[in-house]
């Protein structure tokens, strides 16, 4: 397995917490990984250390073999330009149209000519399933429709990785179902793209996923293909997949 | 026993007014960072001229009704008071000068910064919070962009063009607050009503009221938009941020004059 990413005894405190703690992770290249654990693990918490969005009390944090922990602002706005990231609310821009919360990145960062930056958001647009929607506000879409612009926004850029923040939470299960296709759709269009999925829905990992790793108590509990998954007899991984609350797992 | 008491109690107050300092100038360090890396970034390109005229549209235009008829009333209000005072010693035709000399120096600028921070500078906080507590400035912060530069420094050079330009529009219509109320109330002649403004009225006096402004437009858009990017906590902190903020922004406002005024008077 090449790693693209790679913790090395990640520690993170919030006051006395330890919500990382000694962490080794490695994410590998080109797949689709899924980070799973209940609320509270630290899930969100990786996520923002990929993106050098926190920086760890201890331990290192390696992308594309090039160390990251140090990176200064002006590094990691550089570094960050090879992520695309689909937020858990879509995060999506008020006060812009689709077309252009969908053209915001490409504006920001390439010298494209205009007609062919609209050309790549109708066509990134179309490939979440959302052609013609340039025109309409965030306030006018479905929920569903939120995450998809949210992922076209996250997409135009043709980034090497693309994190998903809890995608499918607080979605029915027929829009869950197809932003979880459109996770594998994505991944197999773009040829070398590495997904990341931050979830708590271990399902969903072992329907879509193709590396998982569970989280618990800021440590890994099991990673390994969802097949090491569904054979585990590790009793916490099997208490949170049977969904019961009675069981070795600790509820804060 | 009692010693040990009252040497607790000491230590306590001691530590407690040592962690109040520390973090009043922990919090004032970083703002200083922050007004820094304002400024770095004003000059770092490219320069959003699109955001700067949605800013320049928001902050000048929208608030140009409520500057003219404030400064309107303003003028005429004061021109009625002191008239009253003058008309005693007869001294009615330097009423529309002391009332433009007040204006200029000192209550079109105030005025102008106190209607600003209620109108611009807390919509500029409830904006930025909202987008803070929606994740849609972590958004851009993960798409690269830095939201100082695309948020804020797009606020604060419209605010700072601006605020100057309708604090002179303050002075101007204020002064003709007065004028009316001088001819109109006080039956002063209108010859001698302009001849005292400009006897009394000084380019340097119209320089310093701008100056300040320029200053108090600062305070505005810096203060609303930090604030706002450190909102957290939803609906709730987004309401807490643009209260703080606006009190903030009115108390430094007023400490900053006393302190502008008293360099003018000694220059």
């Amino acid at each position: 397995m090449t790693s693209i990413i790679t913790f090395k005894n990640i520690t993170k405190r919030f006051g006395a917490r330890a919500v990382l703690d000694h962490l080794d992770l490695e994410i590998p290249r080109g797949k689709i990984t899924f980070i799973v654990g209940k609320s509270g693990e630290g899930k969100s918490v990786t996520i923002k250390h990929i993106m050098g969005l926190l920086k760890p009390d201890e331990g290192r944090i390696i992308v594309d073999g090039i160390d990251i922990t140090d990176f200064e602002q002006e590094e990691l706005r550089q570094y960050r330009k090879k992520f695309g990231m689909l937020f858990q609310q879509a995060a999506l821009f008020d006060s812009m149209t689709v077309g252009e919360n969908v053209l915001f990145p490409l504006k920001e960062h390439t010298k494209l000519p205009l007609d062919e930056m609209l050309k790549r958001v109708e066509m990134t647009l179309a490939q979440v399933g959302l052609p013609n929607m340039q025109h309409k506000f965030p306030t006018e879409l479905s929920t569903g429709e939120k995450k998809r612009v949210g992922l076209a926004r996250a997409l135009v850029s043709r980034p090497e990785i693309i994190l998903y923040d809890e995608p499918t939470t607080g979605m029915d299960p027929l829009v869950s179902e197809m932003i979880d296709e459109l996770i594998v759709r994505v991944n197999a269009e773009i040829e070398g793209i590495t997904s990341i999925v931050i979830s708590h829905d271990l399902k969903a990992a072992l329907a879509t996923g193709e590396y998982i790793i569970f989280l618990y108590k800021g440590k890994i509990a099991l990673a390994g293909a969802p097949k090491d998954f569904k054979s585990t007899k590790d009793p916490v991984v099997r208490q949170f997949f049977s969904g019961k609350v009675e069981g070795p797992m600790e509820f804060l | 026993m009692a010693t040990l008491t009252i040497k607790n109690s000491v230590v306590g107050s001691v530590s407690l007014v040592g962690r109040w300092t520390t973090e009043r100038l922990t919090n004032l360090g970083a703002f200083g960072r922050y007004i820094y890396e304002i400024f770095r970034q004003a000059c770092t390109p490219p320069i959003r001229w699109d955001l700067i005229f949605q800013q320049l549209e928001f902050v000048g235009n929208q608030s140009l009704n409520i500057i003219i008829l404030t400064g309107f009333f303003t003028g005429a209000v004061f021109a009625l008071q002191i008239g009253g005072i003058f008309q005693i010693f007869r001294a009615e035709s330097i009423m529309g000068a002391a009332t433009a000399k007040a204006l200029t120096r000192e209550m079109a600028p105030l005025m102008t910064a106190f209607l600003l921070t209620g109108r611009a500078g807390s919509a500029m906080t409830a904006e930025i919070s909202t987008m803070r507590v929606n994740e849609q400035v972590d958004a851009m912060e993960a798409m690269a962009v830095d939201p100082i530069h695309y948020l804020v420094v797009p606020r604060l050079i419209a605010s700072m063009l601006i605020i100057p330009l309708l604090c002179a529009i303050f002075i101007f219509v204020g002064t003709f607050g007065a004028f009316v109320t001088g001819v109109a109330v006080f039956d002063v002649d209108v010859g001698i009503f302009i001849d005292r403004i400009k006897w009394m009225v000084d380019a340097r006096d119209i320089f310093n009221g701008l100056e300040k402004a320029f200053v108090f437009s600062i305070i505005i858009a810096s203060i609303a938009c930090r604030y706002g990017l450190n909102a957290s906590g939803g609906a709730k902190g987004v309401g807490r941020a643009t209260t703080t903020s606006v009190v903030m922004t009115l108390l430094v406002i007023l400490f900053c004059d006393v302190f502008i005024t008293y360099v003018q008077l000694r220059l």
